[in-house]
């Protein structure tokens, strides 16, 4: 167990700076998960707390001692890679145990780890396989049990699901997350899906471009997105982004063709912003009713439990998620309600949340 | 191509290369940097030293007609017995890649020749081309004196060009038969649905993307009857009958060991080196032009 | 792919027999003629039943070349040649491919050169070097003043001599010195993926480490290939054993060959001559025949 504290950690390949000075800091037994985009700097971020990569700037902390300097053998972090890299031509307990034989660990007490790993991870009746011989869940095992049978201070994950079929990848991800329960080691599992992130973390960060976003627990990041691209990216289908401009009693939305007569949005009568709103708290009424915004109907998308419907707004794209039993035509008239309260506004330019006062006002009868 | 990712402790890494550079710079540099000195130097009779004498090894040699007549005869040989070699396998790789019933036999067994030494294989063949027994003093005793590689230099060059082609042959033809086998079968049925027929196919598709293996067999297959000739030379003819097939390596042997002009084999050697060296950069400026790469 | 080409088909296999033929007529007509006695390999044409003199032959131009002890010097330089090309190249392939030291390319065009110019080629100074190894040693230190400055201290002339003529080593180290199988490791380090580097790294393996338990492990086939190729290569040289063994204790059996040329004048032994080819060449055939797929693999590979 230990805490890593990552200090204004930069990274440059060359002339290109992929990381741009990054703060953060995990707690002992925590799980986090680092999501964002492909290239964003994820693997680079936590290649650099490995010790695969070298530090451009800043420092690395682990329980308090600069790592900077450090191999990875000596930071105590134990990595499941992405496609697993088990040797192949080593056996399942000899791919397990190779770190305690580096070690010097006598052959009588690896064997006992080795079992007593591959109990935990019901791989004791592949131990004399070699990983050519394996499923792809089996070798994603036989990772973890690489990583776990140091008793590592700090796990580390490199997208280890993204190899496994879909139902693989859901049963991974309770197992990764009842052997966390169980050794409470410090977890960093970085990946690019959403899902897996919101369903694992304790902490989520949230990166772009080589920046951290946001951090926050999956609860706070879907409720309150700190910026226009976590709102965008944490999501599916992802939040409507609307332009428009603060009026006194309402917002004038794409460049003023729609009005969404609102009580106070809570923001200076002028500015420009931009509205955000989950499709699943958009409402779908009929045309005419009141205050609702009239779309054309483009697609319906059928997911069984519900359906997201894509609407044209004046040219703009937006969706729709409900689980009602409406089946609107494509081509049909619908109306769309949106609460006051489910709004997000981001600054046009910077894209960086507008917080707003939001009164518990009754939805306006108009 | 790089790795990305490497060991940091670089001085650790030099040390996995010092048995290699030592051994390279013991038997390879040092000596190529001593034939340059001797090839410009002259070893006194009487001892005490090497005397300067710039380039006049060279020109002494290039003024002998044998030289020329040396050079030649290497040209001769390396022309038509990889010409042959080349052709032959080429044949023989592109109808084994058919793969009609048998061919597992033919791709194993046209493989032999090639493990067999050039010594020993020119003692068979000095005795199959032998012109009192063996088999064309059959034809010798029809027409006599109609072949005798130990008096006729034209028969003694065509003996050697045989034994050496039946050697790379082999060769070639696993190089060939690897570049057939590498091209993406569907490609050929893609051919055949396009309605092209087996020989068209060989011009239009395989032909072409062999190219880059004719190309480096090439230069291997000259480069080879520079050197691996040397054995068959020694067994077979010993450079004769009247130097028609002294060929360049084995007159720097026979200068430089035989005649003990160290001088005069060193100064042949650094041609020898030069031309190779030109022959593979001319390979590679004008032929690689020409070859498609996928 | 159904197709009906009977008249290629026809020439297909017509070409290809006779290609077969001539492959394997040169072993068949030795083999026969070692199996003649005097007066019938000198028939001609020469019979192609196989006579019964065969283990005669065999015995007595084992016993004239001296073929036994010849046998055993050719296995001993071509297992050494393959072992130190094996080991060698893979330290140097290691070298290469997994550090960044300064003048890395440098020392790569150093080892590449020598791929190009043959041992035949520089075989002069190469045999001045062999008799006396430690020659070029002697020359940097007497030209850099330094045998001078060792004299001048300790009062002890340097003189390094060290002559490896008429010794395995001799045989052996040259034919080491080139680069051919460093670039088959090469090639194939740089397909080992970095992954399994890092893995080995996570796992608190060092460089060392990684070699012996990760990389050499996975680089048995290429081990196998070159190991193959270095074998023949090593066994069937003549040129360079001829120079060097002036001393028959070390002869080469391809060497010996050259003793069973039948004379000129009487009637030429071709029977003994061939029984002694068809030794000398039975040994690599066989490693040709049971290693035809690293024979194959390593070929290309080196080649490339
Ligand atoms: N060796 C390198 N040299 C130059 N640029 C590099 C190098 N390695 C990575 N990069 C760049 O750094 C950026 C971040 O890479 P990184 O591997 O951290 O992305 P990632 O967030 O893990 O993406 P993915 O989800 O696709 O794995 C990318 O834009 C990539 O192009
Ligand atoms: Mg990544």
């Amino acid at each position: 167990m230990a805490s890593i504290a990552i200090r204004d950690v930069k990274k440059n390949y060359a002339k290109t700076q992929v990381v741009h000075g990054v703060d953060l800091d995990f707690a002992s037994g925590e799980f986090v998960v680092i999501l964002g985009p492909s290239g964003c700097g994820k693997s680079t971020l936590l290649r650099m707390i490995a010790g695969l990569e070298e530090i451009s700037g800043g420092t690395i902390a682990i329980d308090g001692t600069v790592v900077n300097k450090l191999e990875p053998r000596q930071r105590g972090c134990a990595m499941v890679f992405q496609n697993y890299a088990l040797y192949p031509h080593m056996s399942v307990a000899q791919n397990i145990g190779y770190s305690l034989k580096v070690a010097g660990v006598p052959a009588g007490e690896r064997n006992q780890r080795i079992q007593a790993v591959a109990r935990m991870l019901e791989l004791e009746h592949l131990l004399e396989r070699k990983p050519m011989a394996l499923s792809g869940g089996q070798r994603q095992r036989v990772a973890m049990g690489r990583a776990m049978i140091r008793e590592p201070k700090v796990f580390l994950f490199d997208e280890p699901l993204s190899n496994l079929d879909a139902k693989l990848r859901v049963q991974m991800r309770s197992e990764i997350r009842k052997l966390h329960r169980r050794l409470n080691a410090t977890s960093v599992f970085v990946t690019h899906d959403q899902v897996e992130a919101m369903t694992l973390a304790d902490r989520l960060v949230v990166m772009n471009g080589g920046r951290v976003e946001q951090v926050g627990t999956p609860g706070e990041i879907y409720t309150r997105p700190a910026s226009r691209f976590v709102a965008t990216f944490v999501g599916a289908p992802a939040m409507n982004i609307l332009e428009g401009t603060v009026e006194r009693d309402g917002l004038s939305l794409l460049g003023g063709s729609r009005r969404l007569a609102t009580a106070r949005v809570g923001l200076p009568v002028g500015t420009k912003v931009a509205m955000g709103i989950r499709p699943e708290a958009v409402r779908l009424v009929a045309p005419e009713t009141a205050g609702a915004l009239k779309a054309t109907v483009d697609l319906v998308e059928e997911l069984g439990a519900g359906r997201v419907i894509y609407v044209d707004l004046d040219g703009a794209p937006f969706s729709v998620m409900t689980s009602e039993a409406v089946h609107p035509e494509p081509g049909s008239t619908v109306g769309l309600k949106i609460s006051p309260d489910d709004m997000h506004f981001f600054s046009s330019e910077t894209g960086t949340r507008l917080d707003v006062f939001k009164a518990s006002v009754p939805e306006p009868a108009l | 191509m790089e790795k990305r990712v490497t060991f940091a402790s670089w001085t650790i890494g030099i040390l996995f290369a010092v048995p290699q550079l030592l051994l390279i710079f013991t038997f390879f540099y040092w000596p190529a940097g001593q034939a340059v000195y001797w090839s410009l130097t002259l070893q006194q009779p009487w001892g005490g030293g090497n005397i300067w004498v710039g380039l006049d090894n060279f020109r002494s040699i290039l003024a002998n007609a044998d030289y020329w007549n040396s050079i030649t005869a290497s040209l001769v040989f390396a022309g038509i017995s990889t010409g042959l070699a080349m052709f032959i396998a080429l044949v023989l790789a592109a109808l084994t890649d058919r793969q009609l019933a048998g061919s597992r036999l033919y791709r194993v067994v046209l493989i032999w020749p090639y493990g067999i030494a050039a010594p020993a294989l020119a003692m068979a063949f000095r005795f199959i081309l032998a012109p009192e027994a063996g088999f064309l003093a059959v034809v010798n005793k029809g027409w006599p004196g109609f072949w005798d590689p130990g008096l006729d230099g034209a028969d003694a060059m065509a003996s050697i060009i045989i034994a050496f082609s039946w050697k790379y042959v082999g060769y070639n033809f696993i190089f060939f038969l690897a570049a057939f086998q590498a091209i993406p079968r569907s490609l050929i049925e893609a051919a055949a649905m396009d309605g092209s027929g087996v020989i068209r196919r060989f011009w239009d598709i395989q032909f072409p993307l062999i190219t880059p293996t004719i190309f480096f067999l090439l230069v291997i297959n000259i480069t080879e009857s520079f050197q691996d000739s040397f054995g068959i030379v020694d067994i077979m003819t010993s450079g004769g009958p009247a130097n028609a097939t002294n060929l360049m390596v084995y007159k720097i042997y026979s200068d430089g060991f035989k005649g003990l002009d160290y001088s005069g084999a060193a100064a042949q050697s650094i041609i020898l080196m030069v031309l190779i060296v030109l022959l593979t950069i001319v390979q590679f400026r004008f032929i690689e032009r020409r070859v498609h790469y996928r | 792919m159904v197709e009906r080409t009977p008249i290629l088909n026809f020439f297909t296999h017509l070409i290809l027999f006779i290609g077969f033929v001539f492959c394997i007529a040169p072993f068949v007509v030795v083999a026969i003629a070692a199996s003649h006695n005097l007066k019938d390999v000198n028939d001609v044409p020469m019979s192609l039943l196989p006579g019964s003199d065969f283990w005669v032959n065999i015995k007595t131009a084992w016993t004239t070349a001296d073929l036994g002890p010849k046998l055993l010097n050719s296995f001993i330089v071509a297992a050494g040649v393959a072992a130190g090309k094996v080991i060698i190249s893979a330290l140097t392939a290691f070298a290469i491919v997994y550090f960044r030291f300064p003048g890395r390319i440098f020392i790569f065009w150093l080892i590449f050169v020598t791929l190009m110019l043959p041992l035949e080629v520089r075989i002069v100074p190469t045999y001045a070097v062999v008799a006396n190894v430690l020659a070029p040693y002697q020359a940097i230190l007497d030209a850099t003043g330094l045998s001078w400055l060792i004299e001048k201290v300790s009062g002890v002339q340097v003189s390094l001599n060290l002559g490896l003529l008429n010794s395995y080593t001799g045989l052996i180290l040259p034919l080491v010195a080139t680069a051919t199988g460093t670039f088959l490791y090469r090639q194939f380090f740089l397909t080992v993926p970095d992954e399994l580097t890092e893995a080995a790294r996570m796992d608190g393996a060092g460089p060392l480490r990684f070699f012996i338990d990760v990389l050499l492990p996975l680089s048995r086939n290429n081990m196998a290939a070159l190991g193959t190729i270095m074998f023949l290569w090593a066994w069937n040289q003549y040129l360079w054993p001829l120079l060097i063994t002036t001393d028959q204790s070390h002869a080469m059996a391809v060497t010996e060959l050259k003793s069973l040329i039948p004379n000129v004048g009487g009637t030429p032994e071709w029977h003994i001559a061939m029984a002694g080819t068809l030794i000398v060449m039975l040994p690599p055939l066989i490693v040709v025949v049971f290693m035809q797929r690293w024979l194959v693999r390593g070929l290309i590979a080196t080649e490339k």
